[in-house]
């Protein structure tokens, strides 16, 4: 390592010594001699990672997920998983004298009888949405990047079931303090459970230690809060991290980045203390919206009666969907041999939330079947230049989204004033219309883009100078891109040939060509290819960039003689100093 | 240029060596422009201009010192602000509908971390050598001579082990350790009574998914109070949450008696609703001519969807709805769903009055209330 470093900082041009012992030398020492961490530090204190915004996303669910860990033990200090019965008498006045269970109480206590009680609440509530916000952000930037083909396919796997855990733990934590909201959620969770087939009612009383509500619910959930799924948590997140090193990071295509290489900074110092203070700055958000802004605030909930319900119960926001699912699925249910089938229910929020994190897990494996991509992939795609698995994605969020939109339909029915028969009828087709929509604009956009890309590389880009010609032509000047630019515009895979029919007899190979199902994949996996490539534009050519040098060159020549020569007027354009002119129609 | 990195020089366009097979994917033809490499370092003012330098110094120290203030702020609102008034029910301080105490709290710990955040970013970007250095990929893959050489131990482990050689061994070890799942299952079935453990025990009032409190002669009372209702406190249109009278009644010691689980599992089940309308208007279902009086009606308050309590009634149409998931029964035509994802009308509790004149029930609900369940006979359903 070579650097110059001359001009950085005057402390730098010193190597640190041990010459003379030191107590932090001898330490160190001592340590390695019994584990030996300098083999694994030399390896990866100078480790590199590439710099882009959009590599800071998953950063933040990781330092969102410390701050919950950080506020969460604070709360558990005072909070009482318990479900035994009390009468509060603590200092709001409001709910004085009013029976309710321990683990409400205990979040009375928190919020109005603790200094920083509620600070931390607020913080935890708000680091649990940021939490699972910034997971399916990174998520979204991990697809439409291609960070997610070989060899990262597992790494996927590990974040979407982090993903999944995620949205578990959100459930089982704002369902703790036993208030009339999330109680009313937990009802609701009951009717789900119920409505499986065969097993439902066992799981159901087994759940909640007899029938509902019992008084088991709360200490379960608890444990499960702050023990089961915090654990499974950080077993995931240290292997999604182990993984990322492994592989090291994925950075943009650019001058000097290549497959084989991974340009960026070092990890100590810059990248320690960028990441590190990003640390801070996550929790330091989220002390700030703890406390300003209010969230969940449960004394105006009251306690859990599971005779009484508010208007307008709306789960957290990461619940929103599945819920929508099951406002806008038809009321069918199936009744045989003295049993009921609860289709209505059973269908939307049981196989549907699990049949997309199905989906969501196996993407990469479908894309690489699709693609029969077998290389490693290192450098990261633009969203435009994979255009049929960018409108995937987004064909993907509108549904997210038409559902998530029919779980607050009550609220826009009342903020609107439209029909909430209406909104409702309308997301029964909106969700299987929309995302067909969303993927054939997306996928369009994408392509006009590359082809905007193309135009670029081939003919440069547009100065916005319109040249007249001496017969009155016109045209627009164009100048070529800086080299780093087009370099960067132009490293891109072509895509493989996707046009004809499946070759029929064995290939070069000798192999003969699958027959009966394997034929029948063979032949869906054609059509796939055909809609993921077959409009795509392509990079130029070596050849097809010299031509379009050598047409620049030609343009360029043809409007050199009208360089200087503005139309009448156009000399007054304020870039000029225009003392002593004139119009030509002056003269 | 490339001085200091690493020695190696960025990767000449198309030397991309993938391993694997590329299946018609485009051929690995040499991108159109030559790499260009990486652009030369360019100095930052900090690194050449001594003044700027200082500037930055004194900038970041600026922002950690800044970070201390707001933690003495910090304390110092701890101490300054209450946050129950005393405890004594006094008002307490608030900021824009806020608790002082929690504004305080969060603005002085938010610049606490912010400032120190934002000072090792700082510095990070304006003093710490920017040098971007280059690392050199490897496959993921392990090397050829390792695959084939844990191939090998791995066969001497299993020829040493005997494992192919002794069937007998091997699989009454697999089906000893995959018959371990029974104990795990097993030990999870005390979680919970089964819905039969308590419908034929009894273990208190209205036990089981198929019972509630109510039976013949039980009082319907207002939900909060506990008093009785006579056919004359209903206007026609009229709607009032109710409970069994069981709920409040206490026995001769004063206890009451139901409390804790069983009294939260009868309101689960036991909440209904009473609407009085017009009794030209009602459209009783087949068999349920007599379940009203004088056109007052008793409902499950308990969703059949998923079983949210059902709060917000419309008097014109006799519609009630549920706020959870938005189905609408229709009360005038036997609690009939008439929009949502509901799939079943609301059970019906028959009335009749006692002899003070005070509405109680026939009997129990004659079908389980709340959501469906597997085990749920729907065919005896008294609906239409």
């Amino acid at each position: 390592m070579s650097i110059d470093t001359s001009k950085v900082a005057s402390t730098n041009t010193t190597a640190a010594t041990a010459k003379k012992p030191n107590p932090v030398g001898a330490a160190a020492e001592w340590a390695d001699d019994r584990l030996g961490l300098a083999t694994l530090a030399k390896k990866n204190l100078r480790k590199v990672f590439p710099d882009h915004w959009s590599f800071m996303l998953g950063e933040i669910a990781l330092w969102s997920f410390v701050v919950l860990l950080l506020s969460g033990v604070f709360l558990t200090l005072w909070f009482t998983p318990s479900m035994g019965e009390t009468t509060y008498q603590g200092s709001y006045a409001q709910l004085r004298g009013v029976g309710m269970s321990e683990a409400f109480a205990s979040t009375l206590k928190l919020s109005f009888d603790v200094r920083g009680g509620l600070l931390m609440r607020q913080v935890h509530h708000w680091s649990a949405m940021l939490f699972v916000a910034a997971m399916m952000v990174h998520l979204l930037r991990v697809f439409f990047t291609g960070a997610h083909r070989k060899p990262r396919e597992l790494n996927w796997v590990v974040g979407a079931l982090l993903l999944l855990l995620g949205t578990l733990e959100g459930f089982t934590g704002y369902s703790l303090p036993d208030d009339l909201l999330s109680g009313t959620g937990i009802r609701a969770a009951d009717g789900f459970v119920k409505s499986q087939p065969v097993i439902g009612t066992y799981m159901s009383f087994l759940l909640f230690g007899g029938e509902f509500p019992g008084d088991q619910i709360i200490p379960r959930l608890y444990i499960i809060h702050v023990l089961l799924i915090p654990g499974l948590l950080l077993a995931l997140i240290s292997a999604h991290m182990v993984l990322l090193v492994y592989h090291k990071h994925t950075q943009w295509p650019g001058p000097g980045r290549t497959e084989q290489n991974v340009v960026g900074f070092p990890m100590l110092p810059v990248y320690a203390a960028k990441a590190g203070g990003f640390f801070f700055c996550v929790f330091g958000v989220s002390a700030l919206m703890g406390g300003l802004l209010s969230i969940n605030p449960i004394w105006k909930y009251g306690p859990y009666d599971p005779s009484k319900v508010t208007a307008g119960s709306q789960p957290d926001w990461y619940m929103g969907w599945p819920d929508g699912a099951l406002r806008i699925m038809p009321n069918i249910e199936g009744h045989f041999w003295h049993h009921t089938w609860s289709w209505n229910v059973f269908l939307p929020i049981i196989v549907l939330p699990m049949l997309l994190f199905t989906i969501v897990l196996v993407l990469p494996f479908i894309e690489a079947w699709i693609t029969g991509d077998k290389r490693d992939h290192h450098l990261l795609q633009r969203p435009r230049n994979a255009p049929g698995r960018t409108a995937t994605m987004v064909a993907l969020m509108t549904l997210y989204a038409v559902f998530w939109i029919a779980g607050g339909n009550d609220i826009i029915a009342i903020r609107l004033h439209l029909s909430i028969n209406q909104i409702t009828y309308f997301n029964r087709a909106a969700v299987f219309v929309l995302p067909v929509v969303a993927y054939l604009i997306t996928k369009r956009w994408c392509i006009s883009l590359q082809r905007k890309d193309r135009d670029d590389l081939l003919h440069g880009y547009e100065t916005g100078i319109i040249m007249r010609s001496p017969e009155g032509g016109y045209s627009e000047r164009h100048l070529p891109l800086s080299t780093g630019r087009a370099f960067r515009l132009a490293s891109r895979d072509r895509d493989p040939d996707v046009f004809g029919e499946l070759p029929a007899g064995p290939d070069a190979n000798g192999v003969e060509p699958p027959s009966g199902i394997g034929s029948r994949l063979a032949g869906v996996r054609h059509r796939l290819r055909k809609m993921m490539y077959a409009d795509n534009i392509q990079p130029p050519t070596i050849d097809e960039l010299e031509q379009g040098h050598h047409h620049a060159e030609h343009e360029h020549e043809l409007q050199v003689p009208m360089e200087g020569h503005a139309a009448d007027g156009h000399q007054f354009d304020g870039h000029h100093l225009v003392e002593g002119e004139k119009l030509r129609a002056d003269d | 240029m490339t001085e200091g990195h690493d020695g190696h020089l960025p990767g000449l366009p198309g030397d991309d060596s993938h391993n694997g097979s590329h299946d018609g994917h485009g051929e690995l033809v040499p991108g159109p422009i030559a790499d260009p490499g990486l652009p030369e370092h360019v100095w930052r003012p900090t690194d050449v201009d001594p003044k700027a330098e200082k500037r930055a110094e004194r900038q970041i120290a600026t922002l950690f010192g800044l970070s201390t203030v707001c933690v003495v702020l910090f304390v110092v609102s701890y101490i300054v602000f209450d946050v129950n008034g005393g405890g004594g029910g006094a008002t307490v301080r608030t900021v824009g509908g806020l608790g002082a105490s929690n504004v305080a709290l969060g603005v002085t710990l938010a610049g606490a971390l912010l400032f120190i955040g934002i000072g090792l970013i700082q510095w990070a970007r304006k003093l710490m050598g920017d040098h971007e250095i280059v690392e050199m990929r490897h496959p993921a893959r392990s090397s050829d001579e390792d695959r084939e050489e844990t191939l090998r131990v791995l066969a001497l482990g299993a020829d040493e082990s005997g494992i192919a050689r002794r069937p007998l061994v091997r699989n009454s070890l697999l089906g000893a350790v995959g018959v371990l799942i029974a104990p795990a299952v097993i030990m999870l079935k005390d979680l919970g009574p089964t819905n039969r453990d308590v419908t034929d025990s009894q273990p208190y009032i209205g036990a089981g998914l198929e019972h509630t409190v109510w039976e013949k002669g039980v009082r319907v009372v207002r939900d909060v109070v506990g008093t009785p209702i006579r056919t004359g406190d209903l206007e026609i249109g009229d709607l009032i949450n109710a409970e069994p009278e069981t709920i409040f009644e206490v026995d001769e010691n004063g206890d009451p008696l139901l409390e804790g689980v069983p009294l939260q599992i009868a309101k689960s089940k036991a909440a209904v609703v009473v609407v009085r309308m017009d009794p030209d208007e009602n459209n009783p279902a087949p068999g349920r001519e007599n379940w009203a009086v004088d056109g007052i009606l008793c409902y499950s308050k308990i969703c059949t969807h998923v079983g949210c309590p059902i709060s917000l009634y419309e008097k014109k149409t006799h519609h009630l709805l549920c706020p959870c998931h938005q189905s609408t029964f229709d009360l005038a035509d036997a609690a009939k769903v008439v929009f949502g994802p509901a799939a079943r009308p609301l059970p019906q509790l028959p009335l009749m009055v006692d002899a003070d004149g005070y509405l109680v029930a026939q009997s129990d609900f004659k079908e389980p209330v709340g959501p469906s369940y597997w085990e749920r006979d729907s065919q005896q359903s008294t609906s239409k």
